[in-house]
């Protein structure tokens, strides 16, 4: 008797299906550490407690005057306490510094030691200012910040090429308030924001945009009238997205590009060789869900992987198949009819 | 040979309403499918309103396919699934020549309906192939898009969603061509409605 082999194609499905979520947990459980979440080490503002910063008794003698927007000495001459109004760029905001990345300096690890005598000496003025290679350059601990990779696209970035030496990492960043944030923070909106001001500080307020150049500040919502959904764009996108080049592995790009560079084509973002897109897919659908509910934000949302298999061959490809699938289906549909009459 | 004088139930009524459905909803699913695909409004349905149909329709054949799957499992109709794999491939070519000359020579069919034998060789296998393989893997890559990190984050570093995205593509374009042809083929019937009529009422 001949042997009569069957196919179950109920059964092969489940097995197949058995397989797959076999082979899907082995993939996702080798990728779990894909995403790589750093950990945040920084002390929030809620923590604040003076104490437990071991120069903030020191830092102290310095902040009772720096600060606040005022501060008053006794003049000796005439014996009397005067009350004068601290220059705004000498302030440092004292909840801002304790929460930085440089909270545990002293002031005077970085500035003189002679500014420990008041009034101070006018000389000091003109003491130079470290950046930040000066501390941060090839030191084995802070090698994953890539501090040299950092300096040479800002070397070869429109604000050092244009500016030189005027222009410093403290124009964007203040070493008083820094705190590391794109690694660190969780809620992407707060750091779109913060690189954001950063640009802004000097991009939005004319008299910091004058201290380096003769040019009349431009209006960034008239020179970004051609975006659509400006604002969506603005609250959602940072600058350097479209004005630094990205071809690096730097988390925050440095290498901000001239004005004509600047990305223009809706496709360079919204398609698939975007290298934003599957994290942003991923992150908008997750805050659908937090925002709408599960049900809403999930199923009734607006968010699809726009365009990025806008591949052109397989469009092509695609509609060939189609095409020649259908004409065979009328020259077969035509002979049919020929043929019955 | 067809026994045209007693009608034949083939189709009962949980067959009939997945049928239906699945029908109704794989086209609603192309048509919003193409409109999120070339985001192009002005020849589909506006992109907003084709993300959220197209989510619940995928919900609801995920949902059916369940109805199919199961009822294939645990009734006889899953019988009609199996394929008997000596001689299949020689069946196929029997039916390959019906559908392309002798369809034309007014021949009979040499795979008449009976109640044992509900598809021919051809409608079997493509039957099995769209509706256990590739619809398998448009519902997989599908909720894979609709809860994207449960995708791998990469693979030879491309992303996992790369992978998913082109899954769900290639699969939806398959139904598509198969919704082509099965709509055709459908016109073999005594006449060109029967067989739409059979899917209404149940019998052949």
């Amino acid at each position: 008797m001949m042997y009569r082999a069957n196919i179950r194609p109920a059964w092969v499905v489940l097995v197949l299906l058995l397989c797959f979520a076999i082979a899907w947990g082995l993939a996702k459980t080798s990728n779990s550490d894909g995403t790589g979440k750093l950990t945040d080490k920084q002390a929030s503002h809620e923590n604040l407690d003076l104490t437990k910063f071991k120069n903030s008794e020191a830092n102290e003698q310095c902040l009772k005057c720096h600060g606040q927007s005022k501060y008053a000495y006794e003049n000796p001459e005439s014996q009397k306490i005067v009350h004068k109004r601290m220059y705004t760029e000498l302030i440092i905001k004292r909840d801002e510094f304790y929460v930085s990345n440089h909270r545990g300096f002293k002031c005077t690890d970085c500035h003189s030691e002679d500014y420990g005598t008041f009034p101070h000496s006018g000389n000091l003025r003109m003491e130079s200012k470290a950046n930040c290679l000066d501390c941060h350059g090839g030191d084995e601990k802070y090698a994953k910040f890539q501090f040299e990779k950092i300096d040479s696209n800002f070397m070869a970035s429109v604000h050092s090429q244009k500016h030189s030496q005027d222009f410093t990492c403290w124009m964007c960043h203040n070493p008083h308030t820094y705190k590391i944030n794109a690694r660190t923070n969780e809620n992407l909106k707060e750091t779109i924001t913060y690189d954001n001001l950063i640009c802004l500080n000097c991009h939005s307020d004319i008299t910091k945009y004058e201290l380096l150049t003769d040019k009349q500040k431009p209006n960034i919502l008239v020179k970004h009238e051609w975006l659509p959904n400006q604002a969506v764009h603005f609250i959602n996108v940072r600058c350097i997205e479209c004005h630094a080049l990205n071809k690096d592995t730097l988390i925050v790009a440095h290498l901000i590009a001239p004005k004509n560079l600047a990305v223009k084509k809706c496709e360079s973002c919204h398609a698939k060789n975007s290298i934003l897109y599957a994290s942003l897919f991923k992150y908008q659908v997750q805050e659908n869900i937090k925002k709408q509910g599960w049900f809403k934000g999930l199923f009734l949302s607006e968010t699809a992987t726009i365009g990025p298999d806008q591949n052109n061959t397989l469009n092509v490809i695609s509609l060939a198949i189609l095409s020649f699938t259908i004409l065979v289906i009328l020259t077969h549909a035509i002979i049919r009819i020929q043929k019955s009459h | 040979m067809e026994n045209h004088n007693e009608p034949l139930y083939l189709y009962p009524v949980w067959i009939r309403f997945w049928h239906i459905l699945n029908a109704l909803l794989c086209l609603t699913l192309i048509i919003t499918g193409l409109s999120i695909q070339f985001s192009n409004p002005t020849i589909t349905v506006k992109f907003s309103a084709a993300v959220a149909i197209h989510n619940v329709a995928g919900v609801l054949l995920s949902l059916n396919y369940i109805i199919f799957f199961l009822g294939n499992l645990f009734t006889k109709n899953g019988a009609y699934y199996v394929i008997e794999v000596n001689g299949f491939f020689q069946r196929m070519k029997t039916q390959f020549y019906h559908y392309t000359m002798g369809v034309f020579k007014k021949e009979n069919a040499p795979f008449p309906v009976t109640e044992h034998l509900k598809f021919n060789p051809l409608q079997q296998f493509s039957y099995v192939v769209i509706m256990y393989f590739v619809m398998t893997l448009v519902i997989l890559s599908g909720i894979g898009l609709l809860y994207p990190e449960i995708t791998i984050n990469s693979l030879l570093g491309i992303s996992g969603l790369d992978y998913t995205d082109l899954l769900h593509l290639t699969s939806g374009f398959l139904v598509t061509l198969f919704m082509c042809i099965h709509i055709y083929f459908c016109t073999f019937g005594k006449t060109t409605l029967s067989n739409f009529k059979s899917i209404i009422n149940g019998y052949h």
